[in-house]
Protein backbone atom coordinates (compact mmCIF):
# COMPACT_ATOMS: atom_id res chain seq x y z
CA UNK A 1 0.00 0.00 0.00
CA UNK A 2 1.09 3.53 -0.59
CA UNK A 3 2.76 5.64 2.09
CA UNK A 4 2.25 9.39 2.06
CA UNK A 5 4.00 11.70 4.47
CA UNK A 6 2.26 15.00 4.07
CA UNK A 7 3.95 18.18 5.31
CA UNK A 8 4.76 16.95 8.81
CA UNK A 9 6.46 19.04 11.46
CA UNK A 10 7.89 17.66 14.70
CA UNK A 11 9.30 19.65 17.60
CA UNK A 12 11.00 18.14 20.63
CA UNK A 13 11.95 20.31 23.60
CA UNK A 14 11.27 23.41 21.51
CA UNK A 15 13.79 22.29 18.90
CA UNK A 16 12.43 21.68 15.44
CA UNK A 17 13.46 18.16 14.43
CA UNK A 18 11.42 17.97 11.24
CA UNK A 19 10.14 21.03 9.39
CA UNK A 20 7.59 20.51 6.69
CA UNK A 21 8.69 17.08 5.47
CA UNK A 22 6.82 15.31 2.70
CA UNK A 23 7.58 12.09 0.91
CA UNK A 24 5.85 9.28 -0.87
CA UNK A 25 6.40 5.57 -1.42
CA UNK A 26 4.27 3.95 -4.09
CA UNK A 27 2.90 0.45 -3.72
CA UNK A 28 5.71 -2.11 -3.73
CA UNK A 29 8.44 0.52 -3.83
CA UNK A 30 11.47 0.60 -1.56
CA UNK A 31 12.29 4.13 -0.53
CA UNK A 32 15.56 4.81 1.24
CA UNK A 33 15.86 7.59 3.76
CA UNK A 34 19.43 8.86 3.99
CA UNK A 35 21.14 11.74 5.72
CA UNK A 36 23.84 12.45 8.25
CA UNK A 37 23.45 11.74 11.96
CA UNK A 38 20.86 13.97 13.57
CA UNK A 39 19.12 14.86 10.31
CA UNK A 40 15.79 13.54 11.61
CA UNK A 41 15.57 10.14 9.91
CA UNK A 42 14.60 8.10 12.94
CA UNK A 43 12.18 10.81 14.07
CA UNK A 44 10.44 10.63 10.72
CA UNK A 45 10.14 6.86 11.08
CA UNK A 46 8.65 7.28 14.55
CA UNK A 47 5.90 9.43 13.09
CA UNK A 48 5.20 6.66 10.57
CA UNK A 49 5.02 3.76 13.02
CA UNK A 50 2.90 5.85 15.36
CA UNK A 51 5.32 6.50 18.15
CA UNK A 52 5.73 10.26 17.90
CA UNK A 53 2.79 12.43 16.86
CA UNK A 54 3.61 15.24 14.44
CA UNK A 55 2.57 18.72 15.50
CA UNK A 56 1.35 19.34 11.96
CA UNK A 57 0.69 17.35 8.84
CA UNK A 58 -0.40 13.78 8.27
CA UNK A 59 1.00 10.31 7.69
CA UNK A 60 -1.19 8.11 5.52
CA UNK A 61 -0.90 4.43 4.72
CA UNK A 62 -3.27 3.91 1.80
CA UNK A 63 -6.25 6.12 2.59
CA UNK A 64 -5.91 5.93 6.38
CA UNK A 65 -4.38 8.61 8.52
CA UNK A 66 -2.08 6.59 10.79
CA UNK A 67 -2.72 8.91 13.71
CA UNK A 68 -6.48 8.56 13.40
CA UNK A 69 -6.20 4.78 13.80
CA UNK A 70 -5.92 2.90 17.08
CA UNK A 71 -2.40 1.68 17.93
CA UNK A 72 -3.38 -1.87 17.11
CA UNK A 73 -5.09 -1.01 13.85
CA UNK A 74 -2.01 0.97 12.81
CA UNK A 75 0.23 -1.98 13.70
CA UNK A 76 -1.82 -4.22 11.42
CA UNK A 77 -0.86 -1.95 8.51
CA UNK A 78 2.69 -0.96 9.41
CA UNK A 79 5.45 -3.15 10.84
CA UNK A 80 8.83 -1.87 11.97
CA UNK A 81 12.26 -3.38 12.52
CA UNK A 82 14.12 -1.03 14.83
CA UNK A 83 17.44 -0.61 16.54
CA UNK A 84 16.18 -1.04 20.10
CA UNK A 85 14.82 -4.37 19.04
CA UNK A 86 15.34 -7.09 21.54
CA UNK A 87 18.48 -5.91 23.26
CA UNK A 88 17.49 -7.69 26.44
CA UNK A 89 15.26 -10.51 25.29
CA UNK A 90 16.27 -13.75 26.91
CA UNK A 91 14.06 -16.71 27.55
CA UNK A 92 11.99 -16.37 24.39
CA UNK A 93 12.52 -18.73 21.48
CA UNK A 94 12.73 -17.56 17.88
CA UNK A 95 9.21 -18.80 17.20
CA UNK A 96 7.90 -16.98 20.26
CA UNK A 97 9.53 -13.75 19.06
CA UNK A 98 8.04 -14.11 15.59
CA UNK A 99 4.64 -14.81 17.19
CA UNK A 100 4.79 -11.37 18.86
CA UNK A 101 3.91 -10.11 15.38
CA UNK A 102 0.41 -11.49 15.91
CA UNK A 103 -0.15 -9.20 18.92
CA UNK A 104 -1.90 -6.43 16.95
CA UNK A 105 -4.38 -8.98 15.62
CA UNK A 106 -5.65 -9.86 19.11
CA UNK A 107 -7.38 -8.14 22.00
CA UNK A 108 -6.76 -8.89 25.65
CA UNK A 109 -8.62 -12.19 25.55
CA UNK A 110 -7.45 -13.29 22.11
CA UNK A 111 -5.47 -16.49 21.79
CA UNK A 112 -3.39 -17.75 18.89
CA UNK A 113 -5.40 -19.98 16.59
CA UNK A 114 -4.35 -22.20 13.70
CA UNK A 115 -4.48 -19.20 11.35
CA UNK A 116 -1.99 -17.32 13.53
CA UNK A 117 0.32 -20.30 13.73
CA UNK A 118 0.26 -20.67 9.94
CA UNK A 119 1.19 -17.02 9.46
CA UNK A 120 4.04 -17.37 11.97
CA UNK A 121 5.31 -20.58 10.34
CA UNK A 122 5.22 -18.91 6.92
CA UNK A 123 7.20 -15.90 8.19
CA UNK A 124 9.71 -18.25 9.83
CA UNK A 125 10.21 -20.08 6.52
CA UNK A 126 10.37 -16.99 4.34
CA UNK A 127 13.13 -15.47 6.44
CA UNK A 128 15.07 -18.72 6.65
CA UNK A 129 15.06 -18.90 10.44
CA UNK A 130 13.51 -22.39 10.57
CA UNK A 131 16.84 -24.11 11.47
CA UNK A 132 17.00 -22.25 14.76
CA UNK A 133 13.28 -21.75 15.36
CA UNK A 134 13.41 -23.34 18.81
CA UNK A 135 16.56 -21.68 20.03
CA UNK A 136 16.71 -18.85 22.54
CA UNK A 137 16.81 -15.53 20.71
CA UNK A 138 19.68 -14.37 22.94
CA UNK A 139 21.92 -17.14 21.61
CA UNK A 140 21.72 -15.95 17.97
CA UNK A 141 24.24 -13.96 15.95
CA UNK A 142 23.46 -10.41 14.86
CA UNK A 143 22.51 -11.44 11.32
CA UNK A 144 20.25 -14.21 12.56
CA UNK A 145 18.55 -11.84 14.99
CA UNK A 146 17.74 -9.31 12.29
CA UNK A 147 16.18 -12.03 10.17
CA UNK A 148 14.08 -13.09 13.16
CA UNK A 149 12.90 -9.51 13.67
CA UNK A 150 12.07 -9.24 9.97
CA UNK A 151 10.07 -12.46 10.33
CA UNK A 152 8.25 -10.91 13.28
CA UNK A 153 7.43 -7.89 11.12
CA UNK A 154 6.09 -10.16 8.36
CA UNK A 155 3.95 -11.98 10.91
CA UNK A 156 2.12 -8.69 11.41
CA UNK A 157 0.97 -9.08 7.77
CA UNK A 158 1.76 -5.42 7.14
CA UNK A 159 1.22 -3.36 4.01
CA UNK A 160 4.15 -1.14 4.90
CA UNK A 161 7.57 -2.04 6.30
CA UNK A 162 9.66 0.47 8.23
CA UNK A 163 13.33 -0.37 8.72
CA UNK A 164 15.69 1.63 10.91
CA UNK A 165 19.32 0.86 10.09
CA UNK A 166 18.72 -2.85 10.16
CA UNK A 167 22.09 -3.67 8.62
CA UNK A 168 24.12 -2.06 11.40
CA UNK A 169 26.73 -4.36 12.90
CA UNK A 170 26.11 -7.05 10.29
CA UNK A 171 28.87 -8.51 8.17
CA UNK A 172 28.68 -7.88 4.45
CA UNK A 173 27.07 -11.18 3.53
CA UNK A 174 24.43 -10.87 6.23
CA UNK A 175 23.66 -7.37 4.91
CA UNK A 176 23.05 -8.61 1.41
CA UNK A 177 20.99 -11.55 2.63
CA UNK A 178 18.80 -9.33 4.76
CA UNK A 179 18.22 -6.78 2.03
CA UNK A 180 17.43 -9.54 -0.47
CA UNK A 181 14.81 -10.81 1.96
CA UNK A 182 13.31 -7.34 2.23
CA UNK A 183 13.17 -6.99 -1.53
CA UNK A 184 11.62 -10.45 -1.91
CA UNK A 185 8.68 -9.52 0.33
CA UNK A 186 7.38 -7.07 -2.27
CA UNK A 187 5.98 -4.92 0.56
CA UNK A 188 6.17 -1.15 0.31
CA UNK A 189 9.20 -0.21 2.40
CA UNK A 190 10.63 2.90 3.99
CA UNK A 191 14.20 2.18 5.10
CA UNK A 192 16.73 4.32 6.92
CA UNK A 193 20.17 3.21 5.80
CA UNK A 194 23.48 4.64 6.88
CA UNK A 195 25.47 2.93 4.19
CA UNK A 196 24.91 4.86 0.96
CA UNK A 197 26.18 2.00 -1.22
CA UNK A 198 23.63 -0.35 0.32
CA UNK A 199 20.93 2.28 -0.03
CA UNK A 200 21.79 2.73 -3.68
CA UNK A 201 21.71 -1.01 -4.19
CA UNK A 202 18.43 -1.69 -2.41
CA UNK A 203 16.23 1.28 -3.06
CA UNK A 204 14.08 2.41 -5.96
CA UNK A 205 14.07 5.94 -4.69
CA UNK A 206 16.04 7.89 -2.14
CA UNK A 207 15.01 10.77 0.06
CA UNK A 208 17.82 12.86 1.52
CA UNK A 209 17.13 14.51 4.85
CA UNK A 210 19.31 17.31 6.11
CA UNK A 211 18.64 19.33 9.26
CA UNK A 212 15.01 18.30 9.32
CA UNK A 213 14.14 19.04 5.72
CA UNK A 214 14.10 17.06 2.49
CA UNK A 215 16.90 18.36 0.28
CA UNK A 216 16.58 15.84 -2.54
CA UNK A 217 14.24 13.05 -3.55
CA UNK A 218 13.97 10.77 -6.54
CA UNK A 219 15.81 7.97 -8.34
CA UNK A 220 19.21 7.12 -6.85
CA UNK A 221 21.38 8.56 -9.61
CA UNK A 222 19.45 11.81 -9.68
CA UNK A 223 19.64 12.23 -5.91
CA UNK A 224 23.18 11.26 -4.99
CA UNK A 225 24.89 13.93 -7.05
CA UNK A 226 28.35 15.18 -6.14
CA UNK A 227 26.68 18.40 -5.07
CA UNK A 228 24.35 16.67 -2.60
CA UNK A 229 27.11 14.37 -1.34
CA UNK A 230 29.29 17.37 -0.66
CA UNK A 231 26.63 19.66 0.77
CA UNK A 232 24.87 17.12 2.97
CA UNK A 233 27.43 14.46 3.81
CA UNK A 234 30.58 16.54 3.51
CA UNK A 235 32.45 14.15 1.24
CA UNK A 236 33.88 14.33 -2.24
CA UNK A 237 32.27 11.52 -4.15
CA UNK A 238 30.41 10.63 -7.28
CA UNK A 239 27.80 8.09 -8.10
CA UNK A 240 27.52 5.99 -11.22
CA UNK A 241 26.10 2.84 -12.66
CA UNK A 242 28.83 0.33 -13.31
CA UNK A 243 29.05 -2.05 -16.22
CA UNK A 244 27.49 -4.82 -14.07
CA UNK A 245 24.41 -2.65 -13.57
CA UNK A 246 25.10 -1.93 -9.89
CA UNK A 247 25.12 1.67 -8.72
CA UNK A 248 28.24 2.50 -6.74
CA UNK A 249 29.50 5.54 -4.97
CA UNK A 250 33.16 6.34 -5.44
CA UNK A 251 34.70 8.46 -2.73
CA UNK A 252 37.33 10.34 -4.67
CA UNK A 253 39.20 12.26 -2.01
CA UNK A 254 39.54 13.10 1.65
CA UNK A 255 36.56 14.65 3.38
CA UNK A 256 36.12 18.28 2.48
CA UNK A 257 38.54 20.54 4.26
CA UNK A 258 37.23 21.79 7.59
CA UNK A 259 33.65 21.37 8.62
CA UNK A 260 32.32 23.68 6.00
CA UNK A 261 30.08 21.25 4.19
CA UNK A 262 28.40 24.02 2.25
CA UNK A 263 31.49 24.51 0.11
CA UNK A 264 30.79 23.63 -3.47
CA UNK A 265 31.89 20.20 -4.54
CA UNK A 266 35.14 19.98 -6.41
CA UNK A 267 34.59 16.48 -7.61
CA UNK A 268 34.43 15.98 -11.32
CA UNK A 269 30.92 15.19 -12.34
CA UNK A 270 30.22 12.11 -14.37
CA UNK A 271 27.25 9.88 -14.55
CA UNK A 272 28.97 6.79 -15.83
CA UNK A 273 32.12 5.38 -14.43
CA UNK A 274 33.87 2.51 -16.08
CA UNK A 275 34.45 -0.49 -13.87
CA UNK A 276 38.18 -0.30 -14.53
CA UNK A 277 38.32 2.92 -12.59
CA UNK A 278 37.02 1.11 -9.56
CA UNK A 279 39.85 -1.40 -9.33
CA UNK B 1 -0.18 -28.12 51.77
CA UNK B 2 -1.92 -30.88 53.65
CA UNK B 3 1.49 -32.25 54.62
CA UNK B 4 2.58 -28.82 55.77
CA UNK B 5 -0.50 -28.60 57.96
CA UNK B 6 0.18 -31.98 59.53
CA UNK B 7 3.68 -31.10 60.68
CA UNK B 8 4.24 -28.94 63.72
CA UNK B 9 4.69 -28.92 67.49
CA UNK B 10 1.95 -31.53 67.61
CA UNK B 11 2.19 -33.99 64.76
CA UNK B 12 -1.13 -34.80 63.21
CA UNK B 13 -1.46 -37.76 60.83
CA UNK B 14 -2.00 -36.65 57.26
CA UNK B 15 -5.22 -38.64 57.08
CA UNK B 16 -6.70 -36.82 60.05
CA UNK B 17 -5.70 -33.45 58.60
CA UNK B 18 -7.41 -34.33 55.36
CA UNK B 19 -10.54 -35.42 57.22
CA UNK B 20 -10.67 -32.22 59.26
CA UNK B 21 -10.06 -29.89 56.31
CA UNK B 22 -12.54 -31.84 54.19
CA UNK B 23 -15.12 -31.61 56.94
CA UNK B 24 -14.74 -27.85 57.25
CA UNK B 25 -14.66 -27.11 53.56
CA UNK B 26 -17.54 -29.32 52.45
CA UNK B 27 -19.44 -29.90 55.68
CA UNK B 28 -19.43 -33.57 54.79
CA UNK B 29 -17.96 -36.42 56.81
CA UNK B 30 -17.87 -36.76 60.55
CA UNK B 31 -16.80 -33.97 62.83
CA UNK B 32 -13.37 -34.64 64.34
CA UNK B 33 -13.49 -36.42 67.66
CA UNK B 34 -10.75 -34.38 69.31
CA UNK B 35 -11.65 -30.68 69.57
CA UNK B 36 -8.04 -29.75 70.42
CA UNK B 37 -6.82 -31.38 67.24
CA UNK B 38 -9.54 -29.63 65.29
CA UNK B 39 -8.49 -26.34 66.85
CA UNK B 40 -4.82 -26.86 65.92
CA UNK B 41 -5.48 -27.98 62.40
CA UNK B 42 -8.33 -25.75 61.35
CA UNK B 43 -7.83 -22.59 63.40
CA UNK B 44 -4.05 -22.35 63.60
CA UNK B 45 -2.29 -24.28 60.89
CA UNK B 46 -4.66 -24.19 57.94
CA UNK B 47 -5.07 -20.39 57.72
CA UNK B 48 -1.35 -20.08 58.18
CA UNK B 49 -0.52 -22.41 55.31
CA UNK B 50 -3.16 -20.84 53.07
CA UNK B 51 -1.84 -17.37 53.84
CA UNK B 52 1.73 -18.45 53.16
CA UNK B 53 0.66 -19.77 49.77
CA UNK B 54 -1.23 -16.58 48.88
CA UNK B 55 1.60 -14.31 50.00
CA UNK B 56 4.20 -16.38 48.12
CA UNK B 57 2.12 -16.29 44.95
CA UNK B 58 1.46 -12.57 45.24
CA UNK B 59 5.06 -11.55 45.84
CA UNK B 60 6.39 -13.77 43.06
CA UNK B 61 3.86 -12.62 40.46
CA UNK B 62 4.35 -8.98 41.28
CA UNK B 63 8.14 -9.41 41.04
CA UNK B 64 7.81 -11.08 37.64
CA UNK B 65 5.63 -8.25 36.31
CA UNK B 66 7.79 -5.48 37.75
CA UNK B 67 10.94 -6.96 36.22
CA UNK B 68 9.36 -6.70 32.79
CA UNK B 69 7.66 -3.34 33.37
CA UNK B 70 10.91 -1.59 34.25
CA UNK B 71 13.07 -3.88 32.02
CA UNK B 72 15.34 -4.65 34.90
CA UNK B 73 16.14 -8.13 36.19
CA UNK B 74 16.82 -6.73 39.67
CA UNK B 75 13.37 -5.22 40.10
CA UNK B 76 11.06 -6.47 42.83
CA UNK B 77 8.67 -4.92 45.38
CA UNK B 78 11.65 -3.91 47.52
CA UNK B 79 13.65 -2.15 44.80
CA UNK B 80 10.56 -0.23 43.71
CA UNK B 81 10.04 1.03 47.25
CA UNK B 82 6.66 -0.64 47.87
CA UNK B 83 8.00 -2.74 50.74
CA UNK B 84 9.63 0.19 52.48
CA UNK B 85 6.40 2.16 52.26
CA UNK B 86 4.57 -0.73 53.88
CA UNK B 87 7.25 -1.05 56.55
CA UNK B 88 6.99 2.60 57.54
CA UNK B 89 3.23 2.30 57.82
CA UNK B 90 3.49 -0.80 59.99
CA UNK B 91 6.30 0.51 62.17
CA UNK B 92 4.45 3.76 62.81
CA UNK B 93 1.42 1.90 64.14
CA UNK B 94 3.51 -0.55 66.16
CA UNK B 95 5.53 2.14 67.91
CA UNK B 96 2.76 4.67 68.34
CA UNK B 97 0.86 1.92 70.04
CA UNK B 98 -2.80 1.07 70.15
CA UNK B 99 -3.71 4.45 71.59
CA UNK B 100 -2.46 6.35 68.61
CA UNK B 101 -3.53 3.67 66.16
CA UNK B 102 -3.98 6.29 63.50
CA UNK B 103 -7.73 6.73 63.60
CA UNK B 104 -8.34 3.05 64.12
CA UNK B 105 -5.81 1.80 61.60
CA UNK B 106 -4.33 -1.60 62.32
CA UNK B 107 -0.80 -2.61 61.39
CA UNK B 108 -2.03 -4.28 58.20
CA UNK B 109 -4.10 -1.35 57.01
CA UNK B 110 -1.25 1.06 57.69
CA UNK B 111 1.20 -1.17 55.82
CA UNK B 112 -1.18 -1.40 52.88
CA UNK B 113 -1.57 2.36 52.74
CA UNK B 114 2.19 2.78 53.05
CA UNK B 115 2.79 0.50 50.09
CA UNK B 116 0.21 2.32 47.98
CA UNK B 117 1.66 5.68 48.98
CA UNK B 118 5.11 4.51 47.91
CA UNK B 119 3.62 3.19 44.66
CA UNK B 120 1.92 6.52 43.98
CA UNK B 121 5.13 8.45 44.65
CA UNK B 122 7.19 6.22 42.36
CA UNK B 123 4.50 6.55 39.73
CA UNK B 124 4.48 10.35 39.99
CA UNK B 125 8.27 10.75 40.11
CA UNK B 126 8.93 8.11 37.46
CA UNK B 127 7.34 10.07 34.67
CA UNK B 128 8.40 13.01 32.62
CA UNK B 129 6.20 14.71 30.09
CA UNK B 130 3.64 11.98 30.70
CA UNK B 131 6.01 9.16 29.81
CA UNK B 132 6.94 6.43 32.26
CA UNK B 133 10.55 5.58 31.50
CA UNK B 134 11.90 2.29 32.89
CA UNK B 135 15.19 3.61 34.24
CA UNK B 136 13.50 6.63 35.77
CA UNK B 137 10.98 4.34 37.49
CA UNK B 138 13.70 2.18 39.03
CA UNK B 139 15.67 5.18 40.25
CA UNK B 140 12.53 6.81 41.63
CA UNK B 141 11.69 3.53 43.38
CA UNK B 142 15.11 3.27 44.98
CA UNK B 143 15.05 6.91 46.08
CA UNK B 144 11.54 6.69 47.52
CA UNK B 145 12.58 3.47 49.27
CA UNK B 146 15.51 5.20 50.94
CA UNK B 147 13.36 8.05 52.16
CA UNK B 148 10.88 5.63 53.71
CA UNK B 149 13.73 3.60 55.15
CA UNK B 150 15.31 6.57 56.87
CA UNK B 151 11.93 7.62 58.25
CA UNK B 152 11.48 4.08 59.52
CA UNK B 153 14.91 4.07 61.16
CA UNK B 154 14.13 7.34 62.89
CA UNK B 155 10.86 6.00 64.23
CA UNK B 156 12.65 2.87 65.44
CA UNK B 157 15.05 4.94 67.51
CA UNK B 158 12.08 6.16 69.55
CA UNK B 159 10.78 2.63 70.12
CA UNK B 160 11.00 0.52 73.25
CA UNK B 161 12.97 -2.75 73.07
CA UNK B 162 9.75 -4.70 73.10
CA UNK B 163 8.32 -2.76 70.18
CA UNK B 164 11.63 -3.11 68.39
CA UNK B 165 11.35 -6.86 68.51
CA UNK B 166 7.88 -6.71 66.98
CA UNK B 167 9.16 -4.30 64.33
CA UNK B 168 12.11 -6.54 63.55
CA UNK B 169 9.88 -9.58 63.18
CA UNK B 170 7.50 -7.68 60.97
CA UNK B 171 10.29 -6.44 58.74
CA UNK B 172 11.54 -9.96 58.15
CA UNK B 173 8.07 -11.25 57.52
CA UNK B 174 5.90 -13.92 59.06
CA UNK B 175 2.55 -15.60 58.62
CA UNK B 176 2.44 -16.78 62.24
CA UNK B 177 -0.48 -14.51 63.04
CA UNK B 178 -2.66 -15.79 60.22
CA UNK B 179 -6.37 -15.79 60.95
CA UNK B 180 -9.32 -16.91 58.92
CA UNK B 181 -10.85 -13.46 58.72
CA UNK B 182 -7.83 -12.21 56.71
CA UNK B 183 -8.05 -14.97 54.16
CA UNK B 184 -11.06 -13.92 52.02
CA UNK B 185 -9.77 -10.43 51.19
CA UNK B 186 -6.26 -11.61 50.45
CA UNK B 187 -7.56 -14.50 48.35
CA UNK B 188 -9.74 -12.23 46.26
CA UNK B 189 -7.00 -9.65 45.67
CA UNK B 190 -4.35 -12.25 44.81
CA UNK B 191 -6.63 -14.23 42.50
CA UNK B 192 -8.12 -11.21 40.72
CA UNK B 193 -4.87 -9.31 40.18
CA UNK B 194 -2.96 -12.44 39.15
CA UNK B 195 -5.67 -13.30 36.64
CA UNK B 196 -5.72 -9.76 35.25
CA UNK B 197 -1.94 -9.66 35.02
CA UNK B 198 -1.94 -13.03 33.24
CA UNK B 199 -4.40 -11.62 30.70
CA UNK B 200 -1.76 -9.03 29.87
CA UNK B 201 0.69 -11.87 29.20
CA UNK B 202 0.99 -11.32 25.47
CA UNK B 203 1.49 -7.58 25.93
CA UNK B 204 4.11 -8.19 28.59
CA UNK B 205 5.91 -10.35 26.03
CA UNK B 206 5.72 -7.49 23.53
CA UNK B 207 7.17 -5.16 26.15
CA UNK B 208 10.30 -7.35 26.20
CA UNK B 209 10.99 -6.24 22.64
CA UNK B 210 11.76 -2.69 23.83
CA UNK B 211 9.52 0.38 24.00
CA UNK B 212 9.77 1.53 20.40
CA UNK B 213 9.28 -1.96 18.98
CA UNK B 214 6.36 -2.55 21.35
CA UNK B 215 4.77 0.67 20.10
CA UNK B 216 5.21 -0.50 16.53
CA UNK B 217 3.50 -3.74 17.55
CA UNK B 218 0.41 -1.79 18.51
CA UNK B 219 0.90 -1.59 22.28
CA UNK B 220 0.25 1.69 24.09
CA UNK B 221 3.39 1.25 26.16
CA UNK B 222 2.73 4.07 28.57
CA UNK B 223 -0.79 3.04 29.43
CA UNK B 224 0.20 -0.60 29.75
CA UNK B 225 3.00 0.31 32.14
CA UNK B 226 0.63 2.41 34.25
CA UNK B 227 -1.98 -0.35 34.50
CA UNK B 228 0.62 -2.98 35.38
CA UNK B 229 2.21 -0.75 38.03
CA UNK B 230 -1.12 -0.07 39.70
CA UNK B 231 -2.06 -3.76 39.72
CA UNK B 232 1.27 -4.89 41.11
CA UNK B 233 1.32 -2.17 43.78
CA UNK B 234 -2.14 -3.32 44.86
CA UNK B 235 -1.05 -6.94 44.93
CA UNK B 236 2.18 -6.29 46.82
CA UNK B 237 0.52 -3.90 49.25
CA UNK B 238 -2.08 -6.52 50.14
CA UNK B 239 0.31 -9.39 50.79
CA UNK B 240 2.95 -7.34 52.57
CA UNK B 241 0.25 -5.89 54.77
CA UNK B 242 -0.63 -9.31 56.18
CA UNK B 243 2.78 -10.98 56.18
CA UNK B 244 5.39 -8.26 56.48
CA UNK B 245 8.14 -7.44 54.08
CA UNK B 246 9.48 -10.78 52.85
CA UNK B 247 12.46 -10.53 50.55
CA UNK B 248 13.86 -12.80 47.86
CA UNK B 249 10.58 -14.43 46.75
CA UNK B 250 9.62 -11.56 44.44
CA UNK B 251 13.10 -11.35 43.01
CA UNK B 252 14.16 -14.95 42.58
CA UNK B 253 11.07 -17.07 41.97
CA UNK B 254 10.32 -15.36 38.62
CA UNK B 255 13.93 -15.90 37.53
CA UNK B 256 13.79 -19.54 38.59
CA UNK B 257 10.76 -20.07 36.39
CA UNK B 258 12.28 -18.11 33.48
CA UNK B 259 15.48 -20.13 33.62
CA UNK B 260 13.59 -23.41 33.51
CA UNK B 261 10.56 -22.76 31.30
CA UNK B 262 11.25 -19.54 29.41
CA UNK B 263 9.98 -15.99 29.56
CA UNK B 264 6.58 -16.23 27.82
CA UNK B 265 4.42 -14.46 30.39
CA UNK B 266 1.35 -16.50 29.55
CA UNK B 267 3.20 -19.47 31.07
CA UNK B 268 5.50 -17.54 33.35
CA UNK B 269 2.90 -15.82 35.53
CA UNK B 270 0.77 -18.86 36.47
CA UNK B 271 3.87 -20.98 37.08
CA UNK B 272 5.48 -18.20 39.09
CA UNK B 273 2.36 -17.95 41.25
CA UNK B 274 2.40 -21.69 41.83
CA UNK B 275 6.10 -21.91 42.64
CA UNK B 276 5.95 -18.81 44.85
CA UNK B 277 3.08 -20.36 46.80
CA UNK B 278 4.82 -23.72 47.23
CA UNK B 279 8.06 -22.08 48.19
CA UNK B 280 6.63 -19.91 50.91
CA UNK B 281 4.60 -22.81 52.34
CA UNK B 282 7.82 -24.79 52.56
CA UNK B 283 9.75 -21.93 54.10
CA UNK B 284 7.02 -21.30 56.64
CA UNK B 285 7.03 -24.98 57.54
CA UNK B 286 10.76 -24.82 58.18
CA UNK B 287 10.49 -21.54 60.04
CA UNK B 288 8.22 -23.10 62.66
CA UNK B 289 9.99 -26.47 62.91
CA UNK B 290 13.74 -25.79 62.65
CA UNK B 291 14.16 -23.88 65.87
CA UNK B 292 11.30 -25.20 68.01
CA UNK B 293 9.66 -23.82 69.98
CA UNK B 294 10.86 -20.52 68.50
CA UNK B 295 9.63 -19.14 65.23
CA UNK B 296 12.11 -17.87 62.69
CA UNK B 297 11.04 -14.93 60.53
CA UNK B 298 10.44 -15.94 56.91
CA UNK B 299 12.80 -13.35 55.49
CA UNK B 300 15.78 -15.08 57.09
CA UNK B 301 15.01 -18.41 55.49
CA UNK B 302 13.73 -17.37 52.05
CA UNK B 303 17.15 -16.24 50.87
CA UNK B 304 19.18 -18.72 52.90
CA UNK B 305 17.41 -21.65 51.28
CA UNK B 306 16.73 -20.29 47.84
CA UNK B 307 19.92 -18.46 46.98
CA UNK B 308 22.23 -21.51 46.73
CA UNK B 309 19.74 -23.31 44.52
CA UNK B 310 19.30 -20.22 42.42
CA UNK B 311 23.05 -19.78 41.99
CA UNK B 312 23.38 -23.40 40.96
CA UNK B 313 20.71 -22.91 38.31
CA UNK B 314 22.36 -19.70 37.15
CA UNK B 315 25.66 -21.46 36.58
CA UNK B 316 24.02 -24.24 34.65
CA UNK B 317 22.23 -21.86 32.29
CA UNK B 318 24.07 -20.83 29.16
CA UNK B 319 21.48 -18.45 27.73
CA UNK B 320 22.64 -15.52 29.85
CA UNK B 321 26.16 -15.30 28.45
Amino acid sequence: MELTVDHIRITLDRTAILRDVSLQAHKGEIVGLVGPNGSGKSTLLRAVYRSLRPADGAVRVGEDDVWALSPRAAARRTAAVLQDAGGNITGLTVTEIVALGRAPHHGLLGRDGTGDRAVVADAVDRCGVRPFADRDYASLSGGERQRVLLARALAQEPQLLVLDEVTNHLDIRARFELLDLVRATGITTLAVLHDLDLAARLCDHLVVLHEGTVVAAGPVLEVLTPQVLADVFGVNARTGRHADGVIRITYTAQPLAGDNASEPARAPSGDTISSKENS
Amino acid sequence: MIVAISIGAVSVPVGDVWAIVWHHVTGAGTAPSDPALDQIVWNFRTPRVVLAALVGAGLAVSGAVLQTVVSNPLADPIVLGFSYGATLGAVLVITLGAGAALAGLGVSAAAFLGALLAGALVFALGQRRGRLAPTRLVLAGVAVGYVFLSATSYVQLQATPNELRTVMFWMLGSVAGAQWDQIPTVTVVVLVTTTLLSLFGRRLNVLLAGDESATALGVDVNRLRAVLLVLSALLTGTVIAVAGSIGFVGLMIPHLVRLTTGADHRRLLPLTALLGALYLVLVDLLSRTLDRPNELPLGILTALLGAPFFLWLLRRNKGLD
